[in-house]
């Protein structure tokens, strides 16, 4: 087998376990003329503001930034559909000499008085930050006239990667937080924060807090509302998933109102019980940590003896997953142990030091963990130890397929619902409806396994 | 006609940015990586939205400009950015477009480019550069690969003694219809360079190992010798300016004939001319009798689609294309739309239905799909035609999409719809007019099993 194809820079960022003491740099600047599978600042700003279903998002910008991210996500809202409209200013040269302030104000007044939305953002995005725009200006201005809040979310593209639009993202809704009415919220309250719920995920998982006696007051973001993010902090516990999405809202809000934050995973059985166990034995209830174990008892029931079927199957198949946050990779690292299958390689776009440690902790000896992948790391991995699936988003997928790998979309863009109990199961579904599939045999590289 | 009211935000744009087309074009030429020089999130939004038409992996590199080069400029970045794609992938050309990023910070990539040569060329093996200026803040994914097209033939083509190959210039076509186009060239015996071409790199083979760079695209030696072609063929009756083929007449005297996309029956019989012209032979049989069969089959279908209301949208010559045949089944082409902004869509659409007696549909340019929805809204529509973007629009309106040209995301096969041609008009016919029965059957509550 080859050796992995790297660029010399590239080195420290990919780590095997069991070769070498723990060591992998993370968090750096992509590198150029690397194909990165990375996206912006913006690009992060917009994932995490986006299921914010009555609110506007506007794109002050090049057509380009607003066209590639309508409608991307399949986040559901059980209402308004605002957010899965793309608006932009569509600047134009004469915008880029003279500026574009004008542009964005009548702009925003027009889409306003057209959606009568109960928020705006408005995104900025390279562009914007060098043609020296007061986007902060303009969006005092129509909050004045309007009545509504008017937030600027600074993203342009190039002040750094995904995670910095998170930031931006949070800091835009910080100035949300804390002016809405609080009166009525019960003290077993919390914010559902980091889901953003793909496939109406978001829906079960609320479920699952209220039969156990839970009162959710704001979902940030995943069928998000602006009221509810106004009032959020009202709640006694913001319970966080997906590490670096919203955790900087959370910080934000454990400095300014005192909330606590406790961090969770909704996907794989361990830890969405866990996640539940977590939050009664916050509220110190053990009338609800009781009611917990008896949702976990009743789901588990149902759901282990289907799962059995998938198990026998997948036993021993190898699996690689590749993800936006690093959060989401250790749980798919058990939910993969659970349904017998091993994690040969495990990596993310923007995975921090103590993310990748703890992956290391969690992972077999010879799992390749890796920071910012490009396609030819990948398919070299994927050759190199055999993956029989690929988890990953959209960019991943063409790369699998083409070398004949099986795939399970795990991104904003799935449709399928894979949190929470329901999801394993589905997960489970995926995983076989792609790994057993015929048509593996067809493909070049089991073509040659065979003749050898 | 109505005016269309205007607008200051854009909804749903009916277009995508530049350098995305010149991405495209760079993809179809042999051994080339397109590379953007800008910042890293353009180059991954481009990928996905290319990848998730084509589902094939499309690798385009990007000097991944930070906040210090924004303030400081790009050169740094750019040239390591070229020394590392031509480390790890070979490549034989190098397409780079610029973005709106580094359009406005002013760098001055020609400048950078010769720099980097003096810098870092060998003499052995170095990749060709090819740039080419594409600001999105002025113009639309079609200007970008028309403009890609004109600097690769700038850059590269030579002159010389004539010969007897033709260059054809086929637009933004699909996969499909670039190998269909190549077959049909074949079958006169005419030796052509069509440019670009991404039949295999966007619509390969299952492999066992991942290419560095696909197999496939117009060599880079007929791009060289399309200075010394005895015709080029242009396709596209909307450019406005300079394009591939008139720098071909202005630097090599190479003799130009445009035709529009050889969509439907009279724009095909037209571009049938011209190459059998060029060929110096007959339309060989093949082709003959594929039209022969599409009109056979217009007449069998002719009674389910006749007087049906279509609204038409998406970049301007496939717009011009699918209006004209339309028209020519008996649909009536009642709005035709794009994002672009040739200011030649109207006339191109007059001049294509002159003789079809059908009246003129209302025609604009530069709207989004918020506009075409608003001005649909009282046309009594029966059918949409133009790519996937349209979906939510045909949903609210119930009724069909017929899915054609880029993008296709919600579907798959994109790739390997055919428009050209009889072939592709026969695909086409077939499609919409089984769409059309389809409605009326599932729509009716006595379900007959006949037509
Ligand atoms: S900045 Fe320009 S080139 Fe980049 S995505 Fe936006 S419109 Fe396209
Ligand atoms: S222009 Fe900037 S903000 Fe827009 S997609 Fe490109 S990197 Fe992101």
């Amino acid at each position: 087998m080859e050796p992995l194809h790297v660029l010399k820079e590239r080195e420290p960022q990919i780590h095997r376990k069991g070769e070498a003491p723990f060591s992998i740099e993370c968090n750096k600047d992509s590198l150029a003329g690397a194909v990165s599978q990375r996206a912006c600042v913006f690009c992060g700003s917009r994932v995490v503001l986006y299921p914010i279903a009555d609110a506007l998002h506007l794109v002050h910008g090049p057509i380009g930034c607003a066209v590639y991210t309508w409608d991307i996500r399949g986040a559901l809202s059980s209402g308004p559909e605002l957010h899965r409209l793309s608006f932009s200013t569509d600047l134009q040269e004469i915008d880029v000499i003279f500026g574009g302030e004008k542009k964005l104000y009548k702009a925003l007044i027009e889409l306003i008085d057209r959606h009568q939305p109960k928020a705006a953002f408005v995104y900025s995005t390279c562009i914007v930050g060098l043609i020296g725009d007061d986007m902060e200006a303009v969006c005092k201005q129509v909050e004045k006239e309007k009545s509504i809040p008017v937030l600027p979310v600074m993203s342009e593209g190039f002040k750094g990667n995904k995670r910095a639009g998170y930031e931006a993202a949070c800091s835009a809704m910080t100035r949300l937080v804390g002016t809405g009415d609080i009166s009525g919220i019960s003290k077993h309250s919390i914010n559902i924060l980091g889901d953003f719920n793909l496939a109406g995920e978001i829906w079960l998982i609320r479920e699952y807090f209220n039969r156990i006696g839970v009162e959710v007051v704001a979902n940030i973001t995943g069928d998000g509302r602006i009221e509810d993010i106004k009032r959020s902090h009202g709640a006694a516990l913001n319970v966080v998933q997906c590490s670096g999405a919203t955790m900087d809202l959370a910080t934000m809000m454990k400095k300014r109102f005192g909330i606590p934050n406790i961090r969770v995973s909704y996907f794989g059985v361990e830890d969405m019980a866990e996640a539940l166990y977590e939050v009664a034995r916050f509220f110190k209830d053990d009338e609800m940590l009781e009611k917990a174990r008896e949702l976990v008892r009743m789901e588990l029931s149902t759901l282990l003896p289907e799962l059995q079927k998938y198990k026998t199957a997948l036993a021993g198949k190898k699996a690689a997953i590749y993800v936006g946050g690093a959060f989401k990779a250790f749980s798919l690292v058990k939910a993969f142990r659970l349904i017998g299958m091993k994690v040969v390689m495990v990596g993310s776009q923007t995975g921090t030091r103590e993310d990748y440690e703890e992956l290391e902790e969690i992972t077999d000896e010879g799992t390749i963990i890796i920071d910012d992948a490009n396609p030819l790391e990948l398919s070299a991995i994927i050759r190199e130890k055999d993956v029989d699936i690929f988890v990953g988003g959209v960019k991943e997928r063409p790369i699998a397929y083409k070398l004949g790998v099986a795939f399970c979309d795990h991104n904003h863009e799935r449709k399928e619902m894979l949190a929470g109990f329901h999801g394993m199961l589905n997960f489970a579904r995926e995983v076989y409806g792609s790994v057993m599939s015929p048509v593996w045999q067809f493909v070049p590289r089991r073509v040659s396994e065979e003749k050898e | 006609m109505s005016k269309m009211p205007n607008y200051v935000s854009t909804t749903n744009a009916c277009k995508l940015c530049k350098p995305l087309g010149a991405s495209l074009a760079f993809r179809g030429i042999e051994g080339a990586v397109p590379f953007l020089h800008g910042s890293q999130g353009c180059a991954t939004y481009m990928r996905r939205y290319i990848i998730s038409h084509f589902n094939e992996p499309i690798d385009i590199a990007s000097s991944s400009l930070g906040e210090k080069h924004a303030v400081y400029g790009g050169s740094a970045n750019l040239k390591m950015g070229l020394k590392n794609v031509t480390a790890k992938y070979k490549p034989q050309l190098i397409g780079v477009a610029t973005t709106c990023l580094t359009e406005t910070i002013g760098d001055d990539v020609k400048m950078i480019l010769a720099e980097y040569k003096d810098e870092f060329h060998t003499g052995i093996d170095d990749p060709l550069i090819i740039s080419v200026s594409t600001p999105s803040y002025s113009g639309t994914h079609m200007e970008g690969f028309n403009a890609a097209l004109k600097g690769v033939v700038e850059q590269l083509a030579n002159g010389g003694e004539q010969n007897e190959t033709i260059n054809i210039l086929p637009g933004f076509i699909s996969a499909a219809d670039l190998r269909y186009l190549k077959e049909l060239l074949q079958d006169f015996g005419i030796a052509a360079t069509v440019l670009p071409d991404y039949s295999e790199t966007l619509d390969g083979e299952a492999l066992n190992e991942y290419p560095l760079i696909p197999k496939g695209g117009t060599p880079l030696s007929s791009i060289r010798n399309m200075g010394r072609a005895k015709l080029t063929i242009e396709c596209g009756r909307t450019f406005s300016g300079e394009t591939a083929g008139s720098q071909l007449l202005k630097l090599f005297t190479v003799p130009l004939t445009r035709v529009g996309l050889p969509i439907g029956i009279r724009e095909t019989d037209r571009f049938m001319d011209v190459v059998s012209e060029a060929a110096g032979i007959e339309i060989p049989e093949k082709y003959r009798s594929a039209r022969g069969r599409l009109v056979d089959a217009m007449v069998d279908g002719h009674k389910y689609i006749f007087g049906k209301r279509a609204v038409v949208y998406g970049e301007e010559d496939l717009v011009v294309g699918l209006t004209a045949f339309l028209a020519e089944i008996g649909i009536k082409p009642v709005l035709c739309a794009s994002g672009g902004k040739s200011g030649n869509m109207k006339e191109s659409i007059a001049n294509v239905l002159e003789g079809l007696g059908c009246e003129m549909p209302e025609v604009h340019e530069n709207v989004d799909f918020y506009d075409i929805e608003e001005r649909a809204s009282d046309l009594d529509l029966d059918l949409l035609v133009g790519h996937s973007k349209g979906y939510s629009f045909a949903r609210r309106q119930n009724i069909p999409l017929i899915r054609v040209g880029f993008p296709i995301h919600d579907r798959i096969g994109g790739q390997r719809l055919l428009h050209i041609g009889y072939h592709g008009a026969q695909q086409l016919f077939d499609t919409i007019t089984n769409t059309i029965i389809a409605k009326k059957q599932d729509d009716s509550d006595v379900g007959y099993s006949y037509m």
